[in-house]
């Protein structure tokens, strides 16, 4: 965190001068570890071992918040009997699909609930990256559930995880993830003598956590962890994502993604949302319980706000512009169907995938097989130079003269040059004012998108066609100022609020918002951000004038709520759990709900309200059910639908891994998503042959002085000099067994590619003993590229693409490789050296369905069961 | 009628230099413990000053690409790693398997780094025989830290590590020697008792480099005139705070009033005792030092060695007085010989 995030790191320097203790857990001793109380170093891609093991440590110790456990979340809720588990399928749960390597969810499901109809297949969930959809909420199940509050039963939640993560022993920990039992111990310890009534522990993430074939697992594992402990809704509980640049949580929010539409709709699919109807039922799930039971109207007023008053309840608003996902259309996806010559053209705004992208090669190809491109940024970036300067131009893969790419560079401006929001990770929006004008012909991306529909929209004035009808119906009036004709962004952020459309009344909350067209809304999460007309997203009263909440420091969704499920923070009763952490408490003689913050519940619904039977939507929520967009009301230990690879995390190998998977005969995530792609090969990993190609694990992260793919650090001289070239950290160890030498040359070689660096030799990078071998990990930063100021080969270009399987991310953190000292081949002998690893190592490309390992014998593997 | 410790010993420097009602001194202190390294006061201070560029070279000496305070990098960032217990925390690599430290060749190339940062004298480069000695493991030299920056270790028991940060700065000594030798004048006190070079009347003599204790101050070879931190002047004056005090976003360089830091530090230094980090010491804040004390000073959790700091730093001008009473003497003396043997010689 303090190598990513400095300048939020200062508060965990600030909670350290208070005496907090922090621990750091990381493949290499970096600026964190350096002021950290104790550091963990761990082999890399094995985080779900280490928190399963910590799962482990809580529910043998009885060490779980149990008041909290019990009234809470699904500790207590029943599952139905045709579950297994993956103690009894070596590492597979029940539903598996050899075919086409899914799960069928049905046998997960509670006890007494009907399979649901209305879910999309797993297969099509993988494909739309379905997971993203319950960011927001939980994925669908009915409200009433059975339940065993004496957490007695076999089949309970409570007991069906104990049993699943029995074997994630400290000694397994030790075996699997490298940290010798007595650190694990003492993490594991501090962790949950600091959770409880009085105290509340927060878990801190930065993105680089997501990118793994198990990715939301890892999420998954830490959630598990913090409900056990009770360490949600409550302050200075929960987990927080640091996100990767700023407004990464407003881009899921009002998504650059394409499964999702503003406010965590999904994006419609053109066979299962053929009309309005069946798309806003598929959200709502009829009958079901919780807020999204209001889905039609969210739905509709988004509409509104695109088509205005072309879109009416006559012709479903519209609905039929929408345009319609046929499967995977996800950035990977995109990349080789480029290779194919499937896609013409593409737009590159703020993004560097030449760099930034994992199988950086499969990029630049990609792009070199476009029409054209349009790219959007600072500085002349590896993306828009890739068909005169990229490494494959060396390699004759690309030549200049005959790249039939014709780009067009845009010069945008920067956060400074623009005003708008930016949405951090507390849900919380922050207006920015413009500071300078930018320089020459850079734009704003508002004037930028706004300017280029207008002279589409002129273009296309005059046409009859059916197909042109849902871009002459958009409105798009935004006012304009200034010379350039800048768009106003604060219009935008209005028509995102939404308003009245008779008396255009800015709402106040997505509680006013209707579902028969006289009102527009944005983004229904973020109806509140103008109310009174006022951009509340610009407040900046001080901390030191307002509670500790800091209500009036710019805008939280929703509601301006700054934690979430805040009705956890009081116990079953509506009391305190503690005096010390009061928070959000009912208050009998008012029969309301009170505290320092927006109660996260209908206020006036009393804390022994219990739904009737056959209550849906928000009154099928109890008065002791604090998670009020999950369907049963409950913080979910056990997922019993939603999550593709499983109800519980597993521990299952990176793709690409050196280790036979000590815990399960299945070595890697047996659902991830596979590309097969001749440009998408792959280093084998136990059971398979000639692992020993790639012989040893690489990771790549972040330097405090660079700034992601580099455009905006290597181009910058102050922060260029800092790290001015590429390098790779290896042990002492490592450096005497490959002979490399301290600032000397080594490269690295996958079966995608071979990238060189300066050596730093460094006590900082420690072999781990795994499994009673040793395993030795390199580091390397993935900031470099082939322009700027200071120049390197680009990290990112050793990964192959697999991905996880319920939001598509890849798995860019971890992989292996071979270590060789001195620079890398150049021109045809680069070619070769790669082709000839490859041939080594058995010609590998990625498989679909992936390869299940299930079938293997080995020895070393469920010892245990 | 100079203070009788005009050239040493305790003393305000701006009353001294003739500033009537001088507002309180400023300065800064820099608490190592809680630097992340993020280098940012290094940004903000060649943002704020237009400092340029000062080489584009991997230095191999840990994180630190920058070497030395120069005349293009007027804040250094000090990476140190140690193959030592931080005391307070679990020993960092306790359990893991060790093998064989960096080789002696190893040490030896990364010692003979050198960069052209475009300023003179500007980055020393480091003797590959002693480095290569040195790797060998730790060997008593009379001296603590036995490692330079970023070099390895001893062969076996890689149990303990710590990495130390520091970001250094002129020091703004009470006695400033640069300022003492300046002939233009162009070297000056501040009204905050702070010293400050005027760029616009420096001539390039380069008396200063030799007489700073600190080996802080450097000239640029493409202009010939000196240059270094200024903390800031053109913001002290208008109540602002120094650009790399600002930036900083744990604390680690604080900025006010020299005499409250003072407070300040040694209440620092008194609890990271109490928390056991017995090693806590400041550095340069005692006004009975060799330079009087200094305006910029710090805690160390280390020898200032370890840091590329001297440990007894006196002010290079300290013996001036005394050197002209014995020049004075032996011109007397030698005048007087003179005339007696003149006088002799009529005799």
């Amino acid at each position: 965190m303090a190598e990513a995030h400095p300048v939020g790191f200062q508060w965990v320097m600030e909670a350290k001068r208070r005496g907090a203790k922090v621990f750091h857990v990381d493949p290499r001793f970096t600026r964190t570890s350096a002021v950290a109380d104790s550091y963990l170093p761990i082999r890399a891609g094995t985080d779900i071992a280490l928190l399963g093991g910590v799962v482990h440590y809580i529910l043998d110790n009885e060490l779980d918040f149990r008041e909290y456990v019990v009234a809470y979340t699904n500790a207590a809720t029943i599952v139905t009997e045709e579950y297994a588990d993956t103690e009894d399928m070596h590492g597979l749960f029940s539903g598996f699909n050899d075919d086409n390597a899914t799960y069928d969810q049905a046998s997960w499901r509670y006890e007494g609930h009907p399979q649901d109809q209305t879910t999309r297949d797993s297969e099509t969930q993988r494909e739309t990256a379905a997971g993203l959809e319950n960011e927001s909420h939980g994925a669908p199940v009915g409200g009433e559930t059975e339940r065993d509050e004496t957490l007695q039963h076999p089949r309970c939640v409570y007991q069906i995880l104990k049993r699943h993560f029995a074997r994630y022993t400290p000694e397994m920990v030790e075996r699997v993830c490298g940290i010798p039992q007595e650190k694990f111990l003492e993490l594991a310890h501090a962790w949950t003598e600091n959770s409880g009534r009085d105290r509340t522990g927060m878990l801190v993430y930065s993105v680089g956590w997501t990118q793994h074939s198990v990715g939301v697992q890892y999420i998954r594992t830490g959630a598990i962890i913090q409900l056990l402990l009770g360490n949600v809704g409550r302050p200075g509980g929960g987990v927080m994502a640091l996100r990767g640049h700023a407004s990464i949580q407003g881009s899921t929010d009002i998504p650059t993604l394409f499964n999702l539409l503003p406010g965590y709709l999904p994006m419609p699919h053109h066979a299962e949302h053929p009309t309005l109807d069946k798309w806003v039922d598929s959200i709502a799930h009829p009958g079901q319980k919780g807020f999204w039971g209001n889905a039609r109207t969210y739905g509709v007023n988004l509409l509104k706000a695109y088509w205005g008053d072309a879109a009416t309840a006559d012709n479903d608003y519209c609905y039929g512009y929408m345009p319609r996902m046929t499967g995977d259309h996800g950035t990977y996806q995109q990349v080789l169907d480029m290779i194919d010559g499937k896609i013409k053209g593409y737009f590159l705004l703020g993004q560097n995938p030449a760099v930034g992208s994992a199988h950086g090669r499969a990029q630049r190809l990609g792009m070199a097989n476009l029409d054209w491109l349009v790219v959007r940024d600072l500085f002349m970036i590896e993306s828009a130079t890739f068909w005169q300067n990229a490494p494959e131009i060396e390699t004759g893969e690309i030549v200049p003269e005959r790249c039939r790419t014709e780009v067009f560079f845009l010069p945008a401006a920067s956060h400074v040059e623009k005003e708008g929001t930016f949405t951090q990770t507390q849900r919380l929006l922050q207006w920015r004012e413009k500071a300078v004008e930018p320089p020459g012909d850079a734009r704003s991306e508002l004037w930028f998108f706004y300017h280029l529909g207008r002279v589409i929209r002129e273009r296309l004035a005059t046409s009859t066609k059916p197909r042109d009808r849902a871009l002459l119906d958009l409105t798009w009036d935004y006012p304009t100022h200034g010379p350039h004709a800048e768009p106003s962004a604060e219009s935008v952020l209005r028509e995102i609020n939404g308003y009245d459309v008779a008396t255009g009344r800015p709402l106040a909350s997505f509680t006013e918002m209707k579902d028969d067209g006289s009102t527009v809304g944005g983004c229904w999460i973020y109806t509140g951000v103008y109310a009174d007309g006022v951009n509340q997203a610009a407040r900046r009263k001080p901390g030191s004038e307002q509670s500790l909440v800091a209500p009036e420091w710019g805008w939280a969704w929703p509601a301006n709520r700054r934690i979430l499920y805040n009705r956890a923070s009081a116990d079953p009763d509506g009391n305190p759990w503690s005096e010390r952490k009061r928070y959000i408490w009912w208050d009998a003689d008012k029969s309301e709900w009170t505290g320092y913050d927006v109660p996260d519940f209908e206020k006036t619904k009393p804390p022994s309200y219990r739904p009737a039977h056959d209550a849906s939507g928000v009154a099928g929520i109890a008065g002791d059910d604090p998670f009020i967009l999950q369907g049963d009301g409950k913080g979910w230990l056990y997922a019993p639908t939603g999550v593709l690879d499983g109800p519980m995390p597993t521990h299952y190998e990176p793709v690409e891994s050196p280790v036979r998977n000590p815990l399960y005969r299945q070595q890697a995530n047996p659902t991830r998503k596979v590309y097969t792609h001749p440009i998408n090969t792959l280093n084998p990993s136990p059971p398979q042959e000639h692992s020993d190609v790639f012989p040893y694990v690489f990771t790549v992260s972040r330097l405090t002085e660079h700034h992601t793919a580099g455009a905006m650090s290597r181009n910058v001289s102050p922060l260029a000099e800092l790290q001015p070239e590429m390098f790779v950290e290896v042990s002492p160890e490592l450096a005497a067994l490959r002979g490399l030498s301290h600032l000397g040359w080594a490269h690295l070689v996958t079966s995608r590619a071979a990238v060189e660096a300066k050596v730093l030799v460094t006590d900082r990078v420690t072999p781990l003993r795994v499994d009673g071998r040793i395993i030795h990990q390199v580091w390397l930063p993935y900031h470099f590229g082939f322009e700027g100021l200071v120049t390197g080969d680009s990290a990112n270009d050793l990964f192959g693409i697999t991905l996880d399987p319920n939001v598509l991310i890849q798995e860019s953190k971890v992989g292996t490789c071979d270590v060789r000292p001195g620079r890398r081949p150049r021109g045809q002998d680069l070619v070769d050296l790669v082709v000839d690893y490859r041939r080594r190592s058995g010609n590998l490309v990625h498989r679909y369905p992936p390869m299940v390992t299930t079938d293997v014998a080995d020895s070393s593997s469920d010892q245990e069961a | 009628m100079p203070h009788a410790n005009a050239l040493y010993g305790p003393l305000d420097p701006a009353p001294d230099a003739g500033y009537e009602n001088a507002p309180p001194r400023m300065g800064f202190f820099t608490d190592t413990s809680v630097c992340i390294g993020c280098k940012a006061c290094e940004v903000a201070c060649k943002e704020w000053n237009g400092v340029p560029e000062s080489g584009l070279d991997l230095l191999g000496m840990s994180y630190d690409n920058t070497g030395a305070l120069t005349a293009n990098s007027w804040r250094h960032v000090a990476f140190v790693e140690q193959p030592r217990s931080a005391g307070w925390a679990t020993p960092a690599f306790a359990g893991d398997p060790d093998g064989p430290a960096i080789s002696p060749a190893t040490a030896a190339v990364g010692a003979r780094t050198s960069t052209d940062t475009g300023t003179d004298p500007g980055l020393p480069t480091g003797s590959p025989a002693a480095a290569a000695r040195m790797s060998g493991g730790p060997e008593f030299l009379g001296m603590p830290g036995a490692q330079p920056p970023g070099r390895g270790s001893g062969a076996e028991g890689r149990t303990d590590f710590r990495w130390l940060m520091m970001s250094d700065v002129c020091k703004h000594c009470t006695h400033a020697a640069c300022l003492d030798v300046c002939p233009t004048g162009s070297l000056f006190r501040t009204e905050f008792g702070t010293v400050v070079v005027q760029e616009d009347i420096c001539n390039g003599c380069g008396y200063c480099i030799s007489a700073c204790p600190y080996g802080v101050i450097d000239q640029r070879k493409d202009d010939g005139r000196a240059w270094k931190c200024t903390l800031c002047y053109d913001r002290l004056g208008v109540g602002m705070t120094p650009a790399c005090a600002q930036a900083c976003p744990t604390e680690s360089i604080q900025y006010g009033e020299l005499d409250e830091l003072r407070e300040r530090a040694a209440a620092r230094v008194a609890k990271l005792h109490e928390r056991g980090v017995p090693e806590a010491r400041l550095y340069g804040h005692d006004p009975n030092d060799g330079v009087g004390g200094d305006g910029a000073f710090f805690l160390l959790l280390d020898e200032p060695e370890v840091y590329g700091l001297p440990p007894d730093p006196i002010v290079t001008t300290r013996d001036l007085p005394a050197m002209w009473k014995r020049a004075g003497l032996a011109a007397m003396t030698m005048a007087v010989a003179t005339a007696v043997a003149f006088l002799g010689g009529r005799r």
